[in-house]
């Protein structure tokens, strides 16, 4: 039963990634990215991780891609993109190097652990009771990675600062824009 | 619950618990089918009861012709919808524009998934006996529950969202970008105000937080009946209802995001947002309102439980109706305002005042001191607030080229 899930979601995940990069309409793209992430989601069930598998749907899908969309629809960048011209020179093999690096890294992984294929049902260890997904996460959360969490909180309350003020327009930065036209 | 589970994709409905055969797909199969039934009939009926019920309030007499007190009018209009000729704009994304109203249908079906509408949960944890398998009258009890209302409610801005863009049109474009603005931002509030109960009740389980408000535990008042005015007025806004339908506004908008829709594709969106609000109703009463709970009145086990959940879910029906006839439409400015610097920070607020009740418990500290240092400190904070908010509408004043560009 999980390997045919773990089949379907995997064949839902590369589809969507493929799509995500093939397609020409942005987008048709973000909406294969969503399909990659609800595949994603399913996956984290499989693996029992319920609590990931929810918020997977809930930021990714639910907050992150919707901004994406916000900004292609606003911005108006859906119409269809001459993509033979690349934007920044030599960007197609860079990427092809960088892909391909990945996946001999990922392959050399599974290819020299002792673990093998995956035969646990996860790699941290399995989870003993269903009800206590939340509670592990929010335990570990809350008192070994305390720091790291505030830190983190911190930072994306300093970037959300730093983007409102770099989104708000000077009264006098106008007036020195409007009386250097005038000169 | 120390039983051994079946495989826990299907969450933890007894049910499964010693494997699955067919049966329990049988049963399962059942429960799926009685649910999409259920919203199908509930939504013809729920649409006849606001129209009959808002002309009483306006004075006049509503649907009255097909069937008796015009019951069927629903219906009529639902095959009238059907055999319209169906409309795909040549500019259109046809691909996107197909798909949309199936992205607004399809999560309004399954919050309902998740919504115990009955079982004795007097003394019993809700189990229900169905052709001699235990289980629960739920068509599923994920351990994360009411994370997939937040999920499919955030799933659900796609359908609005992709059905103003793929019209090719301007307007059903801005009608979309301002619809899942404001549904976006109601989602922190309802968030926030839910995190509330979910500190109360100790699990995301809808089964297991219906547990914890038996019998008369309500979660109303057992977090102190603010969240619950919070989650109600998040779930009126992101349910795109009245004060807060902007997002549509007949007299002025057309028909905002859905301009474009006609025939059936129309008909799926109408067909959304009332199940939305049914579902969405019997989410608030399974939160806030103890769901099926309520003191035994039958002599049949399971039969008051089913009672219960109904008159509670009629009256939070009769509520949106209510808020419908009575309040006139917010401006989007107002709006935003409500849901960004009132119902955010209060919810927030107020989920850290539960805390500090629970903290000062567990210490052994006053926890009536505890709540009033705690409330000192929140009243502080909204103050500071609000002077900020003061100061800036004071500085836009001065200088209306400032600030935001």
């Amino acid at each position: 039963m999980e390997t045919a899930i773990f089949i379907v979601c995997a064949a839902i995940v590369l589809a969507g990634a493929l799509g995500v990069v093939l397609v020409r309409n942005p987008v048709h793209a973000a909406l294969s990215l969503v399909g990659t992430l609800f595949g994603m989601a399913v996956l984290f069930l499989n693996l029992e991780a319920h609590f990931l598998a929810a918020v997977q749907i809930i930021v990714y899908a639910g907050a992150i891609v919707v901004l994406f969309l916000f900004v292609i629809m606003l911005l108006g960048v859906d119409r269809l993109e001459d993509l033979s011209v690349e934007p920044i020179a030599g960007q197609r093999v860079l990427a092809a190097v960088v892909g391909l690096g990945t996946f001999g890294l990922a392959a050399a992984v599974l290819a020299t652990s002792d673990i093998g294929l995956p035969t646990q049902p996860a790699l941290t260890g399995p989870i003993t009771d269903q009800y206590s997904n939340l509670r592990q996460i929010a335990d570990v959360l809350f008192t070994d990675y305390v720091y790291a969490f505030e830190a983190t909180a911190a930072l994306l309350t300093i970037s959300v600062v730093g983007a409102v003020v770099m989104s708000r327009r000077m009264a006098r930065d106008d007036q020195a824009r409007q009386s250097a036209q005038d000169d | 619950m120390t039983a051994v589970l079946g495989p826990s994709v299907f969450g933890l409905d007894p049910l499964y618990i010693g494997g699955v055969g067919l049966a329990e797909v049988l049963v399962t199969l059942l429960k799926v089918g009685v649910a999409f039934a259920f919203l199908l009939v509930a939504v013809m009926l729920m649409i006849w009861f606001e129209r009959k019920l808002i002309s009483d309030m306006q004075n006049r007499i509503g649907p009255s012709l097909a069937g008796p007190f015009g019951i069927f009018q629903t219906l009529a209009d639902g095959i009238k919808l059907f055999f319209k000729e169906d409309l795909i704009p040549e500019r259109s994304d046809r691909l996107v524009f197909k798909l949309a109203p199936y992205l607004s249908l399809v999560p309004a079906f399954l919050v309902f998934a998740v919504v115990p509408i009955g079982g004795d949960f007097n003394g019993g944890d809700g189990r229900v006996s169905l052709f001699g398998h235990e289980t629960f009258l739920q068509v599923s009890d994920p351990p994360v529950g009411i994370l997939l209302v937040l999920a499919l409610s955030s799933v659900a801005v796609y359908g609005v969202m992709l059905a103003g863009w793929s019209s090719g049109s301007k307007y059903p474009l801005l009608a979309s970008v301002r619809a899942s603005a404001q549904m976006v931002s109601y989602e922190a509030a309802l968030g926030l105000s839910l995190a509330a109960v979910l500190l109360k009740s100790g699990s995301l389980s809808t089964n297991q937080i219906v547990s914890e408000q038996a019998v008369w535990n309500w979660n109303l008042w057992v977090t102190w009946v603010v969240p619950m005015v919070v989650f109600l007025i998040a779930v009126t806004a992101e349910l795109n209802r009245p004060p807060f339908d902007l997002v549509e506004a007949e007299q002025e908008l057309v028909g905002g995001f859905h301009t474009e829709y006609s025939s059936i594709r129309f008909a799926l969106f109408f067909l959304a947002e009332f199940m939305n609000t049914i579902t969405m109703s019997a989410i608030i009463v399974t939160l806030f309102l103890g769901g099926p709970n309520g003191p035994d009145f039958t002599t049949v086990g399971w039969l008051s439980g089913l009672l219960w959940f109904f008159a509670k879910l009629v009256l939070f029906l009769f509520t949106f109706v209510w808020l419908r006839a009575t309040l006139p439409r917010f401006r989007y400015d107002q709006l935003m305002d409500l849901g960004w610097k009132l119902l955010i920070p209060l919810s927030l607020g107020w989920l850290l005042v539960l805390a500090s009740y629970d903290i000062a418990g567990d210490r052994g500290w006053n926890r009536a001191a505890a709540v009033i240092v705690m409330l000192a400190v929140m009243a502080a904070l909204a103050a500071l607030l609000g002077l900020a908010l003061r100061a800036a509408r004071h500085r836009r004043e001065l200088d209306p080229q400032g600030g935001f560009a």
